[in-house]
């Protein structure tokens, strides 16, 4: 169909409750290139990680997905069952979860946790699950006797890694990672990122990498995906969002952590909180947070307008540009 | 694994300086704490702080800057009389902490230096108002004060820490708020009792970063109006350039630099504040710097002599194997434990070896 690994469309995920349908994740597109490095961004109750699920096709309910598509490969995630889904998820694509303490099993051997996902997938003999196991291992810079190892006997950084390694077992073409270094400190995360950034260069896999903090990825992706409220507030190039960022939140993400080098300036943040996506705010949904928000902005919805090679929802572009095709 | 504490000895440190004077508020001298690691007859010991001297003067903020595992947060519960010290001593305006033993002394102390925890998901009791931490607080520290001064006092603290408007957001219960909102509240529950010194740890690192904002400007203001100095505790150096006079740099239980905040981030002397600094992501600065440190911190478990920081430093001489480094002065009121970081004064014009990135 396209040269894109994955094409995602018009994707809404819907929280299905009791008293009300809560709407995570609103008429979401996006593509990945092969290689390549997006990064999505936005604070926590934002829909990314419920974005992120949906894509890997790990929602349970009450997450559903309610419309759109999610082509890999040119084949609908979305379509496939369960016995389908088994033979892509993993080898074609895999997820590095957000806390490595937990997705781990204390209970469990490093090395018999690779063994298990193995298994999973494809019929190995052991001696050949060992050795994928040393060598994936080895990529991520532990050494080979920490298949041995429980998770316990891990740093936290060391756990990160033997998550990644772990997603890298079969060489898939995309993954998958949710917040992986937000519990790591500084040297760590740098460190961790450095070594993402080298493996995919050396494999050529690419990432959809999401966190909350903007900073993170700055160095690292190629391009990034804003998301607000369910929806996608801007997505653009990293280097044009940095530099100059059209949505008056990505401003305020950008103006909100302070710098180490540089004077030393007063940080304005973002006042209020993210609203409650069950009774998301009439108009534009960052209205109530917004400072240059316009009287309009209360009962207008923006849509996603082109401005240059960006994309971005906000009214203060609607004369500029014309809506998104494709939303 | 348990952690048992090692015993205390309760003798007095060796420099039991003038506490009280110059503005002085608060003040350690070799504080140190080490836990039992296994059982009752192990003699493991986990070093978590090590001979730590510092000083924290009348309306100041001070940070503690490290990353998991170097003991700032030990530090913070010595201080807080959650643990009581190995060795060393903590002297409060004169007093030393850990000889008050009646309750008065204690609840007085308590007053004074509250703490502000971590994570404010887990700080609350789900089944409470929010009042309830600050009612409660003023109950046992301002027993003065009558129901209706109580309520008043509570909003009035809401107000401080941007919780309005105060009547209402007292009634609510933590699930009903946000994050940062929580964390307001155990600013608020701090400033109830009249604080001389917060103690903060970490207080914004669960937050999201459009939240932290507001809590660090929040902290900056508190020392303004309430005339309060702040222990800011973090593993996020560029936030504590934003909000501290002074930065006190831990690695592996020991303070490996400290100084006024701009002399230690533009003039960093030991070379674990060096790689710190070129670690913090910056989408301002342009290339992406290429380290080979995989940033692993040490597990100080029975350490003998030496700099802890030598296997992952580049500048280690054979001494830094032998003496552990003692903190010497850097420059005015700026200290570095390194053997290799150069003073200031003698430096000036040639490039020192460890002051090269």
């Amino acid at each position: 169909m396209s040269e894109n690994l994955l094409e995602v469309e018009d994707l809404s995920v819907s929280y299905l409750t009791d008293t009300a349908d809560i709407g995570a994740v609103e008429h979401v597109s996006l593509s990945v290139h092969a290689g390549e490095f997006l990064g999505i961004v936005g604070e926590s109750g934002c829909g990314k990680s419920t974005l992120l699920f949906a894509i890997a096709q790990l929602l349970s309910p009450p997450a559903a997905i309610t419309s759109g598509r999610v082509v890999f490969k040119g084949q609908d995630l979305v379509q496939l069952s369960e016995n389908s889904l088994r033979l892509v998820r993993w080898r074609d694509y895999s997820v590095v979860m957000q806390s490595a303490m937990n997705a781990l099993n204390p209970m469990k051997s490093i090395g018999a946790q690779f063994a298990d996902t193995i298994r999973a997938h494809e019929h190995m003999s052991p001696v050949g699950i060992k050795a994928r196991s040393a060598e994936v291992l080895h990529l991520v810079g532990i050494d080979a006797a920490h298949l041995e190892s429980y998770p316990h006997q891990l740093s936290g950084g060391m756990r990160q890694r033997a998550m990644i390694a772990m997603a890298l077992l079969f060489t898939p073409q995309l993954v998958i990672m949710d917040e992986p270094t937000s519990a790591l400190d500084v040297v760590a995360q740098r460190s961790l990122m450095t070594q993402i950034k080298d493996l995919q260069q050396q494999l050529g896999f690419a990432v959809i990498f999401v966190t909350h903090d903007m900073s993170v990825v700055a160095n690292y992706s190629d391009r990034v995906m804003v998301m607000y409220a369910g929806q996608v507030a801007e997505l653009g190039e990293t280097k044009s969002i940095f530099d100059r960022p059209l949505h008056p939140y990505s401003k305020g993400l950008l103006d909100a952590f302070p710098s180490v080098r540089g004077p030393r300036r007063p940080l304005i943040g973002i006042p209020g909180s993210p609203p409650d996506l069950g009774r998301p705010p009439t108009g534009c949904r960052f209205h109530p947070r917004c400072n240059v928000a316009m009287p309009q902005c209360t009962t207008t919805e923006p849509e996603l307008y082109d401005v240059d090679d960006a994309q971005v929802r906000c009214l203060l572009f609607a004369e500029h540009a014309a809506p998104v095709a494709t939303r | 694994m348990s952690v048992v504490p090692a015993a205390t000895a309760g003798s007095d440190g060796a420099a039991a300086a003038t506490a009280g004077s110059d503005g002085v508020l608060l003040q350690t001298a070799g504080l140190t704490r080490h836990f039992r690691l296994g059982g009752l007859l192990s003699r493991r010991m986990l070093h978590a702080v090590d001979d730590l001297d510092m000083v924290i003067h009348e309306r100041e903020i001070v940070a503690l800057v490290g990353e998991s595992g170097s003991g700032k947060t030990t530090v913070a519960r010595l201080l807080a009389m959650i643990y009581p010290p190995t060795r060393g001593t903590i002297l409060y305006r004169g007093r030393s902490v850990h000889k008050l033993r009646s309750r008065k002394d204690v609840l007085w102390y308590r007053g004074e230096v509250p703490m502000v925890f971590q994570d404010p998901y887990s700080a609350m009791n789900p089944v409470f108002r929010v009042s309830h931490g600050v009612m409660r607080n003023l109950k046992l520290h301002r027993p003065e004060l009558d129901g209706e001064q109580r309520r008043e006092e509570a909003e009035r603290v809401f107000d401080i820490v941007g919780l309005n408007p105060a009547a209402d957001m007292l009634r609510k219960f933590p699930y009903e708020m946000s994050g940062g909102q929580r964390q307001r509240v155990g600013f608020a529950q701090a400033l109830a009792v009249r604080p001389k010194l917060i103690l903060a740890d970490e207080p914004v690192s669960m937050l999201d970063v459009s939240i932290r904002a507001g809590i660090l400007n929040m902290m900056a203001r508190l020392r303004a109006e309430a005339g309060a100095s702040l222990l800011y505790i973090t593993h996020d150096i560029a936030s504590a350039r934003y909000v501290a006079d002074r930065i006190i740099v831990m690695y592996a239980g020991h303070a490996v630099e400290q100084g006024p905040t701009e002399v230690v981030l533009s003039r960093p002397k030991h070379p674990y504040t060096q790689l710190l600094l070129s670690a913090v992501p910056d989408p301002r600065a342009k290339a992406v710097p290429v380290s080979a440190d995989s940033g692993e911190p040490p597990r100080v478990i029975d350490p003998g002599e030496g700099c802890r920081f030598r296997q992952r430093c580049r500048y280690a001489i054979d001494e830094c194997a032998r003496v552990t480094p003692l903190p010497r002065p850097m420059g005015p009121s700026h200290d570095a434990a390194c053997h290799v970081a150069v003073a200031d004064s003698i430096e000036e014009g040639t490039t020192a070896s460890a002051e090269s990135r």
